[in-house]
C-alpha cells in the first residue's frame, strides 16, 4: 500500500515535471510568470498556514518576514555595478558592497535573517494571544517597513532595489515550492506536528500533558519567519525590483485570504488556493477594462475585478466554513474514492 | 510522602480560594478531595500542577519543592492530570491524544521530527506502541483511529485519563472522573481506578462529588468549605463529622 502510493507519487511528479517543461516552453512569459508566481504564493501560504492553522496563533506579520527575505538575498546576490547603480544617494555599506553569493546561499541567508527577525518579534508577542497577537504582529511587520524605508545606507530606502539578478526561474520556483510541501507534511504528521496540533487544540492540556507550550510556539514561528524569508527572497529574485511599498499589509492579506480559503489547517488546501487565486486574479483582469458583454457595457471600471473576487470568496465562505478543504488532505485512497474506484469508508472525505 | 502541601494558599484579589491547605499524600493511596461547589477543589489542583502559583505556601512532591514550576516541568516530574470540563485535542484521533501524553518522554524536535532521524523515529515508534497498550488496558482499542471528540462522553473521560497516563506519572489527579456518568458507569469507574492505580503503581488524588464513588475507592479524603479544610479522615469519620453534615445539608 504505502509503496504504491510512493510509486504513485513519484509518476505524478514526474509528469508534473515534464507538463512544466512543456509549459516552460510554449505558454509565453506572462503566462509562465503566472504560474511561477503561484508556486511562490505556495510557499507563503504554507509558511503562514504554519502558524496560523497549524500552531493555532493568528499572525499576520508575513509581508515583515518576506521583505526581509528579499531585501537580504537581493543585497547578497547584486553584483557591484548594479549596487553602485542602485545606491546613489548613499553608498551601500562597504563591506557588502564587493559582496557577492550564489543564489542559492541568498536564499538561506534570506531565510535565516527573516528567522531571526521572527524569533526575536516571536520571543515577546508570543505571549499574547488571538487578535491581540494578530495586531502585535502586524505592527511588527510595519515596523520592518518603515525601518527598510529609512536605512538608506542598507536597503536604499524608499526607492527600492532595481535589476536584482532574474534567477527564481520555473525550476527554481517550483523546487522550493515542492520543498516547502515536503517540509510542511513531514512536520505536521510527526510527533513535533502534534505538539503544533496539541497547542492550537487546546493550550491548556497541551501544557498538561508536557508540551512546553510557549517554546512550541516560537518553534512554529520561527519557521514559518525562514519559510516567509524564502518566499520573499524568491519573489525578488523573479520581479527583480522590490521596495518597501510591496510588502504593506495588503501582501499579508493576500496570503491570509489564501490559507482560509484554502481551508486553514490543510496543507492540500493551501497549494490549491495559492495556485487558484493567483490564476484567477490574473484572469478576472479583463474585468477592469471596457466591457461589451451583452447588456452589461462598462467603460473601464478599475477594480470591479476585486468586485467580482470579493463576491466569489464570499460564496466560498458561506458555502465552506472552514474552506475548500477544511482539515483534510490529499491522499491518493481519498482520490480513488472521490473517483468512485473504491468503496467510501466509513469515515469518508478526502482524509 | 508522595507529595505534600504545606499550607498553600491561594488569593485572588481580595477573595481567598484555598486558605493554608495542608494535604498529605502516600504512595499507592487514592485520596479524595470533596467540598461543595466552588470550595477550591480544582484551585488546589491548579496550585499542584502549577497552574496558578500559590500566593504562599509550598507544593512538595518526592521530597522536591515544586512551587511555581511551569505545568510542563510538574508533568515532567511526574504528576499528570485530568480536567473537570474534557480537554481532549478535538482534530486529533484517539491514539494520537494519548501519544500526545508521551512528550515528556519522547522529547521530539522539529530537526529530528522533520529529517526522520532513527532516534526520533525510535522514540515515535515506542510512543505509538505505549499509547495503543494504554489503551488496550482502559478499553479503548477498538477506537483507536475514530476522532477523539466523536466518542460517548464516558469514554472521552477513560481517554483523558489514558492521556494522563501516557506521562507515565507517579501521581494521578482525576478532577471529578465521574461526572455525568450513570450509575452502572461510575461502577465499573471505581474498579476501574483500582486497576489502574495497581498496575501503573500510582498514587492519586480525585476531585468527586459522586459520595458513593469517593466513598468506596478512597481509603482518606479531605472536606473543602469556602477554601478552609474543615474535615480530614477515613470515609468513616467524614460521614459522620458534623461539620461535613453541616456544609454539605446545611443546619437550622
Amino acid at each position: 500500500m504505502k509503496t504504491r502510493n510512493n510509486i504513485l507519487t513519484l509518476g505524478a511528479l514526474v509528469v508534473f515535471a515534464m507538463l512544466l517543461g512543456l509549459a516552460d516552453r510554449t505558454v509565453g512569459n506572462y503566462a509562465m510568470r503566472i504560474l511561477n508566481l503561484s508556486a511562490i504564493y505556495i510557499v507563503l501560504a504554507l509558511s503562514l498556514n504554519l502558524v496560523n492553522g497549524f500552531t493555532g496563533l493568528f499572525s499576520l506579520g508575513s509581508a515583515g518576514f518576506m521583505a526581509v527575505g528579499a531585501y537580504v538575498s537581493a543585497i547578497l546576490t547584486m553584483s557591484p555595478d548594479v549596487k553602485d547603480m542602485n545606491f546613489f544617494l548613499e553608498p551601500l555599506a562597504p563591506w557588502l558592497q564587493g559582496l557577492t553569493l550564489p543564489f542559492g546561499i541568498a536564499l538561506i541567508a534570506g531565510g535565516i535573517c527573516a528567522a531571526l527577525a521572527g524569533l526575536i518579534i516571536g520571543l515577546p508577542v508570543l505571549r499574547l494571544r488571538d487578535d491581540y497577537l494578530g495586531i502585535a504582529t502586524l505592527g511588527f511587520s510595519e515596523i520592518i517597513r518603515v525601518v527598510i524605508t529609512n536605512l538608506q545606507s542598507w536597503t536604499n530606502g524608499a526607492q527600492g532595489l532595481k535589476s536584482i539578478p532574474k534567477v527564481s526561474t520555473t525550476w527554481v520556483v517550483w523546487g522550493v515550492a515542492l520543498l516547502a510541501i515536503l517540509f510542511m507534511s513531514r512536520l505536521v504528521h510527526s510527533s513535533y506536528g502534534r505538539q503544533l496540533k496539541a497547542v492550537r487544540d487546546d493550550e491548556i492540556a497541551a501544557e498538561a500533558m508536557g508540551v512546553n507550550v510557549f517554546r512550541v510556539k516560537v518553534v512554529s514561528f520561527t519557521l514559518s519567519a525562514f519559510i516567509a524569508g524564502v518566499g520573499g527572497a524568491l519573489l525578488g529574485h523573479m520581479i527583480t525590483t522590490i521596495d518597501p511599498k510591496m510588502f504593506s499589509f495588503m501582501l499579508t492579506f493576500n496570503i491570509l485570504l489564501i490559507v482560509v480559503l484554502g481551508g486553514s489547517g490543510s496543507i492540500t488546501g493551501s497549494v490549491i488556493a495559492s495556485i487558484a487565486v493567483t490564476v484567477l486574479m490574473e484572469a478576472m483582469r479583463f474585468l477592469d477594462e471596457p466591457l461589451n458583454f451583452l447588456f452589461l457595457k462598462t467603460d473601464g471600471l478599475p477594480g470591479l475585478r476585486m468586485v467580482v473576487f470579493s463576491v466569489l470568496l464570499m460564496i466560498v465562505v458561506i458555502f465552506r466554513q472552514r474552506g475548500l478543504m477544511g482539515e483534510r488532505e490529499f491522499s491518493w485512497e481519498g482520490l480513488a474514492r472521490a473517483a468512485g474506484l473504491m468503496p467510501r469508508s466509513k469515515k469518508g472525505g478526502l482524509a | 510522602m508522595k507529595l505534600v502541601t504545606h499550607g498553600a494558599t491561594m488569593r485572588f484579589g481580595g477573595l481567598v480560594a484555598v486558605s493554608d491547605l495542608k494535604l498529605e499524600i502516600d504512595k499507592d493511596e487514592i485520596v479524595g478531595l470533596i467540598g461543595p461547589n466552588g470550595a477550591g477543589k480544582t484551585t488546589a489542583f491548579n496550585m499542584i500542577t502549577g497552574v496558578y502559583e500559590p500566593t504562599e505556601g509550598r507544593v512538595v512532591f518526592e521530597g522536591e519543592d515544586i512551587t511555581g514550576k511551569a505545568p510542563h516541568r510538574i508533568t515532567k516530574a511526574g504528576i499528570a492530570r485530568t480536567f473537570q470540563n474534557i480537554r481532549l485535542f478535538s482534530t486529533m484521533s484517539v491514539v494520537e491524544n494519548v501519544m500526545v501524553g508521551s512528550t515528556v518522554q519522547e522529547k521530539p524536535g522539529w530537526f529530528t521530527s522533520v529529517f526522520g532521524l532513527p532516534g526520533a523515529r525510535k522514540r515515535a515508534k515506542e510512543a505509538r506502541e505505549f499509547a495503543m497498550d494504554l489503551l488496550q488496558e482502559t478499553g479503548l482499542a477498538e477506537f483507536a483511529d475514530e476522532q477523539a471528540t466523536s466518542l460517548p462522553y464516558g469514554k472521552q473521560r477513560r481517554l483523558e485519563i489514558a492521556r494522563a497516563l501516557a506521562s507515565r506519572p507517579s501521581l494521578l489527579l482525576l478532577d471529578e472522573p465521574a461526572a455525568g456518568m450513570n450509575p452502572q458507569e461510575s461502577l465499573e469507574l471505581m474498579d476501574f481506578i483500582h486497576h489502574i492505580r495497581d498496575r501503573f503503581k500510582l498514587s492519586i488524588l480525585l476531585i468527586e462529588h459522586h459520595m458513593q464513588v469517593v466513598m468506596g475507592v478512597c481509603s482518606r479524603m479531605y472536606v473543602l468549605d469556602y477554601g478552609v479544610t474543615i474535615a480530614q479522615g477515613t470515609p468513616d469519620v467524614i460521614r459522620r463529622d458534623p461539620k461535613v453534615i453541616e456544609a454539605y445539608l446545611g443546619v437550622d
